[in-house]
């Protein structure tokens, strides 16, 4: 992360319809700062990852330091510090999926894409990872893949999901 | 007392039972008209006689926290009300099957809320990962503002209401109140110490109060029954822990899942009535309310001679027909907290659960107080030591050092949080992990899953 006074034009920009949606993110709240989360969820939709450089765009919008943007981007676990797959699939290995079968889970989707957990795939099309505790206790095993919670898995399920992904 | 009650759940079952022409035939949005033309000190004495204690776990009661905001609102000091779903301890699903199935009931829950706190607005805070709780509940806010529920004028009277869900990025910890304040506010989510209270200084420094979803989101049913009637549906009406609240059980049962009953339910209700009993085995142990919650053996016995105690009914009595009420799980020595229930039988190593666990905390530590963020990842690496067969004996005396220097040296309760369920397993598996250590890891089942 730069420090000093930024050397070459910034070249990240939201889409004409994501900056709608900052301008209605911001009418939420008392303040700009409040809307940093949001916003940084809105940038990572755009660009999939959270770069340096999307720390400063934020920062700019919001009249905030890029100090502050940073520790918050690396504060909380789902923004991505560097590039990630295409698609994103997270199991749940905290403890009622894990008496579940998360385990097997986790071990098949290793298996089955070549990696282990918190790898993407050499194509790029998929990061696996390990998630805690998703609220779907009482449906496990399961994983999140992308935006899309998938419940009470077989491993055929997985097989068939993970066929989606990496065709 | 198993007595199942359907204020909550009733349109569970009904794909469209998330919306508003669902929701109004039952008289949905009644209750918040009504309560936005009562008088204030009406609506928190008749809140404080639910006897509604905070759902999200530490089962403060509601209508008093209410009354602790600053009367009357001091125009330049605005009040905000704050919903928490940021629902992430494990074993914990109740708050999603609101949000997914019933978000109405939150947002009428709010426009009563924000009127009995003095606020104009509310922010439910849902964590990131639950993409269809957070449109069911922008949808429902979206359908109560058309129909003019929400607004300048709800329902044409003149108090301004509106309702906003904010979302978190991946962090277990905003689920404690004053960091996820922070983090509303768009800060690192570190708790921040009290006080002050949130009732003093809480959003954007302002008197705020945070209330759980599911506390929320009873509220309608609470006016509607009126106060006391709607305490007196609980078997614990007497400890003042009152109403109908969501009960949830997963892990070796044959049927996890939500269940909506009137406070006063067993274990043994919940994992054999409701869950459909123990799969794989007999029941080995259970953790009565998310995991922070020390565990229980089956075959404890309730030991309570004192006739002040609120377990003296239950004296000699197993634990698991003790009714999950707030007091009644705290004199065990364990806690309610969310009430909702991990069960592990017998096929479960219990010395991989506590591994599990201590896993869980060591990821989520904020990182803010050293006692805590060195304290987990100390606890997780020895259980890493006792799991692969390279821990010594006098390493389990040391989780119990470790552990008690965690509690009450943090400034959040995540510190006993951790601390708890740690001392908890060690106090109730001594046996089984001297034998793992001994063993090195050959003793026991060296599985979770059947």
């Amino acid at each position: 992360m730069r420090y000093g006074p930024t050397e070459h034009a910034m070249t990240f920009a939201l889409t004409e319809e994501r900056e709608r949606a900052f301008q209605e993110i911001l009418s939420r709240y008392p303040n700009k700062m409040a809307a940093t989360i949001p916003v940084l969820h809105l940038c990572q939709e755009q660009h999939g990852w959270v770069s340096d450089e999307i720390c400063e765009y934020v920062a700019k919008r919001l009249d905030l330091s890029a100090a502050h943007v940073k520790g918050v981007a690396t504060f909380y676990s789902l923004f991505n510090k560097e590039p990630v797959g295409k698609h994103q699939v997270w199991v749940c290995r905290t403890l009622p999926c894990a008496l579940a079968g998360a385990d097997n889970v986790l071990k098949h989707c290793e298996k089955r894409l070549g990696v282990h957990a918190g790898e993407t795939t050499k194509d790029g099309k998929v990061t696996l990872r390990t998630a805690e505790c998703l609220a779907s206790c009482g449906t496990g095993p399961m994983m999140q893949v992308d935006r899309d919670y998938h419940e009470n898995l077989t491993l055929a399920q997985v097989d068939e999901i993970l066929d989606r992904l990496t065709r | 007392m198993l007595q199942k009650t359907t204020y909550l759940s009733k349109r569970y079952g009904d794909p469209n039972g998330h919306t508003l022409a669902a929701y109004e035939q039952d008289g949905g949005y009644q209750q918040a008209k009504r309560a936005l033309q009562m008088e204030r000190s009406a609506l928190i004495d008749d809140m404080k006689a639910a006897n509604i204690r905070g759902r999200g776990g530490a089962g403060f009661p509601m209508g008093v926290k209410w009354s602790f905001m600053p009367w009357p609102p001091k125009p330049e000091r605005p009040h905000y009300l704050v919903i928490n779903a940021d629902e992430g301890e494990p074993g914990t699903f109740k708050d999603r099957t609101i949000m997914e199935k019933n978000p109405h009931s939150v947002v009428e829950g709010c426009i009563i809320g924000c009127f009995g706190i003095g606020a104009h607005a509310a922010y439910i805070y849902v964590r990131d990962e639950l993409h269809l709780s957070k449109a069911r509940l922008w949808g429902a806010i979206e359908e109560a503002k058309k129909k003019g529920y929400l607004g300048k004028k709800p329902f044409g009277i003149d108090y301004p209401v509106e309702v906003y869900v904010h979302t978190g990025a991946g962090a277990y910890i905003c689920g404690e109140e004053t960091s996820l304040l922070n983090s509303l506010e768009g800060k690192r989510g570190e708790p921040r110490l009290k006080p002050p209270f949130p009732a003093q200084a809480g959003a954007f420094g302002m008197p705020s109060t945070v209330n759980n979803l599911e506390t929320i989101a009873i509220v309608p049913t609470a006016l509607a029954m009126g106060g006391d009637n709607f305490s007196k549906l609980s078997g614990l009406h007497h400890l003042k822990d009152g109403g109908a609240r969501l009960f949830g059980v997963s892990g070796h049962v044959n049927n996890p899942g939500v269940f909506e009953c009137a406070v006063g339910l067993t274990l043994r209700e919940l994992i054999f009535d409701l869950g459909g009993g123990v799969k794989g085995g007999e029941l080995l142990a259970v953790i009565p309310g998310g995991s922070s919650c020390p565990i229980l053996r089956a075959e404890e016995i309730v030991k309570a001679p004192d006739p002040k105690s609120p377990l003296h009914p239950y004296d000699g009595k197993s634990v698991l027909d003790v009714p999950l009420g707030v007091d009644t799980f705290r004199s065990l020595g364990t806690m309610l907290g969310t009430c909702c229930a991990i069960v592990l039988s017998d096929m479960a190593d219990p010395v991989l659960a506590f591994h599990n666990l201590m896993q869980f905390y060591r990821h989520e530590s904020c990182g803010q107080c050293t006692p805590c963020r060195e304290g987990s990842a100390w606890l997780f690496r020895i259980l890493d030591r006792i799991v692969h067969g390279e821990a010594e004996m006098e390493e389990l005396d040391r989780l119990s050092e470790i552990a008690s220097n965690i509690m009450g040296n943090t400034i959040c309760a995540f510190g006993e949080g951790t601390a708890m369920p740690a001392l908890g397993f060690l106090l109730k598996f001594r046996r089984e992990l001297e034998e793992f250590v001994r063993t090195k890891g050959k003793a026991g089942t060296r599985r979770l899953a059947l």
